[in-house]
């Protein structure tokens, strides 16, 4: 072995990179002396020595043309430098924004937990005896997504609630063998675009327009696969679910519902009304904002018999080992990409597990009363909200159904304006509904979560007012 | 195989040493097991508070209607924080992980992920951010967005990026149906897409979500694409070839001007799995080889960790005649307004993730490359390649390696003879080498290797740790050899629990915690 000393001797990389503060590749161990031990070994000079075989036509000449590497500090200043651009709304404003993505309390445990390299820096569990901690977690992460739907079978994650919807469409297509699907508009505009983007190919995409906030699904379904509904839906509206599971399931189609994990801590859940799956973002669980990501695409379904062979994504299960030990493995991996390729049930390889042991955490902690409490602090807020700022001259609800802890507001002045003016005045109001449902006119979605004090909700309607003065 | 016995070491003198070490002094061998967070659970007992805000009660009755307000809620475990913190404490304890010691799982990259990369994500600037806040209050994040796409496009030589797809296999998706909307733009359908024998499953499970029919290319001798029978499949009805360079064999595809010009005289696209870009870093790049459409798997070369099973990132960057297709909105700089905007290109495929992508592990990338430079990542693939090379070199008189080029990043080993010999499958190599205090490779990828192992040591191994590999490996087929293969075949035995029954689980499906008296659940009263 070489002594420390030997290394800093040895590596002219530090020297021809000039200054001495930071050597390029901080990450890379190898000394020079190393280097031509191994090249040695191998049989060769230099280390351009390794890539002979690579045709000359197709060689980079001259080395990226980029940037040198920094220092630590100074990449983190830089950072700081851009971070410190963004107003960001759980830090910088008070924010009424949600829309999907919502400002909750984090427990300290969450991110104190999720600084565990074992869970941060290992692989899918491929490997069983190596990753009982992943899988264990997985396992209970399950459980939870599995009760809070109200349904019997959870998967360990896919990409986001979009992400959940699609494969909710493709499972629904898979089982029913048909091609037809009827999303609500009172699915989020984003999860319908992504829908429509990667189902294009397979799938005939219907919209069933909402009146007042809820979905009418049409008379003629023309043999659907399945129907998607919204629970709360994006404009807030708590939907009619069961009469949804009948209409989906007369024509012969599975209802997907699209629920929101947090209100499940109220509200009764989607299995117990009818939805054969549910999926949903598990963003409010253990994850910051982030700008949209990652965020934890949750998935649930009904025991059937369509499970086996169609459901999509990663699976634990329990299960012993060769001393009969209770144990972890991922499980009915014959649906997957790397065994049944071209006829896989989806495509999904990596997920978002860590994003999902986080959730796990976050409603261990909770429990079910905290859970409850939770979503009863929303619905409180909200109310409270409601009542405020509709008492302010040129300001009244787009709907009249009945929303939960998040709902639209008419304005008399255009959107952004408004957006603007509070922005001066600390607040993200909301999101700007207006483009996505031109119908409802001016429209501001407002969302009220238990981070929400009595005075944030009186400043804030004592700033919209101002702003529409 | 028979008759051969591994030589006495021949490895040089300086790369003999604990320098890196291994996991065997870690302190993951309790052989008890831990109970379900549900068995810990209290009725009663809790852990959560919330913070005072004087909002008014409310009556949840009016409030959420008796028709939707559920009379429970939701089965949870309830714990106290120091159970449940001890509780995920113990469980992380029986993982394994890239922070204990070499990882090297071949085709993940499972390199060591700075700890810069993490705190750059705890800044509030970015990680309080919402997604639909208006452009003038996220400049910052808008900055770094287009200043990570322009890296991307610098590495593999292409036009322009989208950061949206989550993943490598959603990544993949959309440089499908970018593939379709640009030969539909031309004004006709392609109904196939050609994959390698060698090719990842995710491969020709998106080709089947973008709608196309997947045709299989054959590997030749050399383990590269054969290119006659390239030449036979491709017709006017192939929309593009998808292809790994290097493959999953860790080989580079050398007659990659030709199979790009095969393709391309076709009217085809050749399509990028940027599953092993660490190889080539600063040395070849994408665009400059052909292809028309690249995806990058962030949490293998730009140093996102891997969550036990994701959050990645696998942007997509395209060659100019693609950009007009690609996922909006995109973040822009406007010279005009001097500000960061939206944008949708004009005949866009649409949007391909719920928001932006995630958001978080492209700052932990951007934070990467901003750290190594242009300089430095040509390092990185330098000590990649030589790590690899130097261990398969190690290796070549104890395993069978069925294709003779030279490896690039990783290569792939088979253990066919010593299964033979000894009765010891890759399964068994790869589960004795947990009991040397190293994850195992890769095992039984590609399919097209009998008995594969597939070894990435990746550049941030010691040479030491990739010597103290080499060893390991050569003492388990030693070891094999003398004993029969009994040690391999009861392998591992240094771990919380031993092999697990697989065929029971997927049997016997238990997917969720029930109580002990649940009949579905026989293994509760075992504890
Ligand atoms: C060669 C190859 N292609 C594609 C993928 C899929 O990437 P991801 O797991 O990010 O979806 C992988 C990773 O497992 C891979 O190794």
């Amino acid at each position: 072995m070489m002594s420390p000393g030997a290394v800093a001797q040895t590596c002219d990389h530090r020297a021809a990179n000039g200054e001495g503060e930071h050597r390029v590749g901080h990450y890379v161990p190898h000394t020079d002396d190393e280097l031509s031990a191994m090249l040695a070994f191998c049989g060769l000079e230099s280390l351009d020595d390794l890539y002979a075989h690579i045709p000359d036509a197709v060689r980079l000449v001259g080395g990226l043309d980029m940037v040198d590497g920094l220092a630590e500090t100074d990449v983190m200043a830089r950072l700081r430098a851009m971070a410190g651009r963004n107003s960001a709304a759980a830090e910088d404003l008070v924010s009424f924004a949600g829309f999907g993505a919502y400002d909750h309390e984090l427990p300290t445990a969450v991110p104190a937990l999720m600084m565990r390299s074992e869970f941060v820096t290992s692989y899918t569990p491929y490997q069983p005896e190596l990753s009982q901690g992943v899988l264990q977690a997985l396992f209970e992460y399950q459980t939870m997504v599995a009760s809070l739907f109200g349904l019997e079978i959870a998967n360990a994650s896919l990409y986001d609630g979009a992400s959940a919807a699609v494969e909710g469409l493709n499972l629904a297509a898979a089982a029913t063998k048909r091609t037809t699907v009827w999303v609500s508009e009172g699915i989020h505009p984003n999860v319908r675009e992504v829908i429509r983007t990667l189902t294009g190919p397979r799938l005939d995409v219907r919209i069933a327009p909402v009146l007042n906030g809820i979905t009418a699904w049409p008379d003629d379904l023309e043999e659907p696969a399945a129907l998607l509904v919204g629970y709360p839906n994006a404009l807030g509206c708590l939907e009619d679910v069961p009469a949804a599971a009948q209409v989906a399931h007369d024509a012969g189609a599975l209802l997907v519902a699209y629920a929101d994990p947090v209100a499940a801590g109220v509200l009764r859940s989607v299995g117990s009304q009818g939805a054969d799956v549910a999926v949903g973002e598990g963003q409010p669980f253990g994850t910051p904002l982030g700008l949209g990501g990652p965020y934890l695409g949750l998935f649930a379904c009904r025991q059937a018999s369509w499970v086996r062979r169609w459901l999509p994504g990663r699976l634990v299960g329990e299960t012993v080992d060769n001393q009969d030990r209770r144990s972890y493995v991922l499980t009915l991996s014959t649906r997957e990409q790397h065994i049944r390729r071209e006829t896989a049930s989806s495509n999904v390889c990596t997920n978002q597990t860590l994003i999902a042991v986080a959730a796990a955490i976050h409603l261990s902690w909770l429990g079910p009363d905290g859970l409850r409490e939770l979503a009863t602090r929303c619905v409180r807020g909200a109310h409270y909200a409601r009542k405020q700022l509709f008492r302010i001259p040129g300001v009244e609800p787009s709907v009249s159904s009945r929303t939960l802890y998040e709902f639209p507001l008419r304005l008399e002045r255009p959107v952004p304006d408004v957006l603007d003016r509070l922005a001066e005045e600390g607040y993200l109001g909301g999101v700007d509904l207006t483009p996505d449902y031109p119908d409802l006119g001016n429209t501001m979605l407002v969302a009220v979560t238990e981070t929400r004090t009595r005075d944030q909700i009186d400043g804030f309607s004592a700033a919209l007012e101002k702003a529409l003065a | 195989m028979s008759g051969r016995t591994p030589p006495e070491t021949s490895a040089p003198e300086i790369l003999r040493g604990p320098s890196g070490g291994r996991a065997t002094s870690a302190p993951v061998a309790g052989d008890g097991t831990e109970p379900s967070i549900f068995e810990l659970s209290v009725a009663g007992r809790r852990a959560w508070s919330f913070g005072a805000t004087d909002v008014p009660e409310v009556d949840l009755t009016s409030a959420v209607g008796a028709e939707h307000l559920a009379d429970a809620p939701p089965m949870l475990p309830e714990v106290s924080e120091r159970d449940l913190v001890a509780h995920m404490t113990r469980l992380s304890s029986r993982n394994y992980s890239v922070d204990h010691g070499a990882y090297p799982l071949g085709s993940c990259t499972m390199k060591y992920n700075p700890k810069l990369c993490d705190t750059a994500t705890t800044l509030p600037g970015f990680a309080a951010a919402h997604p639909a806040q208006p452009t003038d209050q996220i400049q910052g994040w808008m900055e770094l967005l287009v200043g990570l796409e322009d890296f991307l496009c610098s590495v593999t030589g292409m036009h322009a990026a989208t950061l949206q797809p989550a993943a490598g296999a959603a990544g993949e998706l959309t440089g499908l149906l970018l593939m379709r909307a640009w030969h539909s733009a031309r004004g006709r359908q392609r109904s196939k897409v050609l994959i390698p024998d060698s090719a990842h499953g995710t491969n020709p499970a998106s080709v089947t979500l973008g709608g196309f029919d997947v045709v299989e290319v054959p590997s030749d001798a050399r383990g590269l694409v054969d290119l006659d029978a390239l030449r036979d499949l491709v017709d006017d009805d192939v929309a593009g070839l998808m292809l790994t360079n290097p493959n999953t064999l860790g080989l580079f595809e050398r007659d990659i001007r030709e199979i790009a010009a095969v393709l391309h005289d076709a009217g085809s696209l050749l399509y990028y799995d940027g599953a092993n870009l660490n190889a080539i870093l600063g040395v070849v790049r994408p665009g400059d080889m052909g292809f028309d459409i690249v995806h990058l798997n962030l949490h293998k070369t730009f140093a996102v960790p891997h969550g036990g099973g994701g959050p990645g990132a696998g942007p997509v960057a395209v060659s100019e005649r693609l950009a007009p297709f690609l996922p909006g909105p995109r973040p822009e700089f406007d010279a005009q307004s001097g500000r960061f905007e939206w944008a949708t290109p004009e005949c866009s495929i649409g949007r391909v993730h719920g928001w932006h992508g995630n958001a978080l592990a492209l700052a932990r990338s951007y934070a990467y490359i901003l750290a190594n430079g242009g300089d430095g990542l040509r390092r990185v693939a330098d000590a990649a390649v030589l790590n690899a090379r130097y261990l398969q070199e190690r290796l070549r008189d104890v395993f069978d390696f069925p294709y003779d080029e030279p490896c690039m990043h990783e290569f792939v080993a088979s253990a066919a003879s010593l299964k033979s010999d000894c009765d010891v499958r890759a399964m068994d190599v790869a589960k004795r080498f947990i009991d040397e205090g190293f994850h195992p490779p890769t095992m039984y990828f590609p399919l097209i290797v009998d008995e594969a192992l597939m070894v990435e040591p990746t550049e941030t191994e010691s040479p030491q740790t990739v010597e103290a590999m080499a060893v390991a490996f050569r003492r388990i087929v030693e070891e094999a050899n003398d004993d029969g293969g009994a040690a391999a075949r009861s392998a591992p035995r240094s771990t919380p629990v031993g092999r697990v029954d697989e065929v029971a689980a997927a049997k016997k499906l238990r997917l969720r915690w029930t109580p002990d008296d649940d009949p579905g659940n026989p293994t509760h009263s075992k504890e």
